[in-house]
């Protein structure tokens, strides 16, 4: 899986939370929190929807990781590679 | 034989529109089967029945039209007697002693008199709150300027027509504004507010969760709500709601979660029996609350039966929230922002995450002291997490 798979797979769960998101205005570097206005509920079912999609576990102590789009491909890569 | 009125799903509820019925002429009705799709003004909400029957006959058709709260829908056979009470399906069973639908008087533009202080038979009464009509605006014909049953059933026909649908949020700004008006103008607010130590909790629930995968981890916020939840045990006097003058306790404690919804507004759906319900349950029907109410996708009853509601705005980094209780409830508690503060442990000074409970309730039906005893509770139950 490249980057760009991991990238668009990742953008498609993001718009399953936050179903008026618009791909062409995310910042892949900035905080998905303040971009997209989630809580901790958006969160975890982003979270989840990740461990559904890449089949990874994600521990809550790597939550912080996952605070952009870059860090979400970033993070996804290495587990994916990993396992 | 009972008519299916459209129900009051909340104090802010003044109309709604029929997307779908669920059962056909002839069919079968069980108490507590979604028998239609209603949309308001903030959700789509899926209508249980609390009668059993047959559905006789549908006399509105789904469709564009927005009709007030009170306009039949349709007709059931009932099993057994008919009802004495009028069926108003946003009333509640009789085995539960919650009020599901808030006065009438909550839901209309300000009178000039509080319709508790109208002269009305118990009948007119029921009636008014079925049909959506503001007392208060009824002209009286009995004896003594007494509010008749016809008083009530004239006032309903001549009720002006919905006006067209608008934007579902400018609908729902406008509800809000009507109901938290209102609230403010006739419930009397006291506040009070305590910090909480929320150390034992975050490292409770951080080790709970390590070893559990992510579709099975708890959320702090689930806590907050079983802590209110089993304080209002301790203080049921602040679980229920304000009517026709006087407090009506409630046995259930069903907790209403202010859910904010994106683009606008927010809707406070109940978890039911928030007391009884082990985390990891509270936790599955939390996240699934939320997930429909955001959706636009509740039951009637989710929108009726909350006891007390429950806000946090926390996680955009306010401190502490004062806010305005739902009518009829009898008090909104808020939770604030976890944050750093120095904290006195034994005899040392050390950092400590903690959090700001606050409590808004109606002074008619508690003092301070009660209010108090109840957020020492909270406090009481977060210290000891395990617990809950």
């Amino acid at each position: 899986m490249t980057s760009d798979d991991i990238r668009g797979k990742v953008v498609e769960i993001l718009g399953q939370v936050v179903p008026e998101l618009d791909p062409r205005e995310l910042r892949a570097d900035a905080a998905l929190r303040d971009q997209l206005d989630i809580d901790s509920m958006d969160f975890l079912n982003f979270a989840i929807g990740l461990h559904k999609a890449f089949g990874v576990e994600i521990p809550e102590a790597d939550y912080r990781q996952l605070g952009t789009l870059d860090g979400c491909v970033a993070y996804l890569a290495a587990r994916i590679k990993a396992a | 034989m009972a008519s299916f009125l459209l129900p009051k799903l909340g104090a802010d509820m003044t109309e709604g529109r029929l997307v779908e019925w669920l059962k056909k002429p002839g069919e079968r009705i069980e108490r507590g089967d979604v028998i239609a799709v209603i949309e308001t003004d903030k959700a789509n909400v899926e209508v249980e029945s609390w009668l059993a029957g047959t559905m006789e006959k549908i006399l509105i058709e789904p469709g564009d039209k927005w009709m007030p709260v009170g306009t039949p829908l349709a007709a059931i056979r009932t099993d057994g007697p008919e009802p004495v009470a009028p069926p108003a399906f946003a009333q509640p069973a009789p085995s539960a002693p919650v009020p599901a639908a808030p006065p009438a008087r909550m839901a209309s533009a300000g009178p000039a008199l509080p319709a508790d202080r109208l002269r009305a038979s118990p009948a007119a009464r029921r009636r008014a709150e079925a049909l959506g009509v503001d007392l208060a605006s009824v002209q009286a014909t009995g004896p003594d300027g007494r509010i008749t049953l016809d008083d009530v059933e004239r006032a309903a026909s001549t009720k002006p027509a919905a006006r067209p649908a608008a934007d579902r949020r400018d609908r729902m700004r406008e509800a809000i504004a009507t109901a938290m008006s209102r609230a403010k103008r006739e419930i009397p607010h006291y506040y009070l507010s305590t910090v909480i130590d929320f150390a034992p909790a975050l490292e409770w629930i951080e080790a709970r969760n390590r070893d559990r995968p992510v579709t099975e981890r708890l959320l702090p916020g689930v806590l907050l709500l079983k802590a209110v939840a089993l304080a209002l045990r301790e203080v049921p006097q602040l679980n229920g709601f304000w009517i026709d003058g006087r407090v009506v306790k409630s046995d259930a404690v069903n907790v209403g979660v202010a859910v904010s919804l994106r683009g606008g507004g927010l809707v406070a759906p109940a978890l039911r029996d928030t007391d009884r319900k082990p985390l990891d349950e509270l936790m599955r029907q939390f996240q699934d609350l939320v997930t429909r109410a955001r959706a636009g996708s509740l039951r009637s009853s989710e929108m009726t039966d909350a006891t007390v509601t429950v806000t946090s705005l926390g996680e955009r980094g306010v401190e502490a929230v004062f806010g305005i209780i739902y009518p009829p409830q009898l008090a909104l508690v808020g939770f604030g922002k976890v944050v750093e503060r120095p904290w006195v442990v034994g005899r040392e000074v050390v950092p400590r995450s903690v959090i700001t409970a606050t409590l808004s309730a109606d002074h008619r039906a508690t003092d301070g002291h009660r209010g108090a005893l109840f957020l020492d509770a909270v406090d009481g139950l977060l210290r000891a997490p395990e617990k809950l």
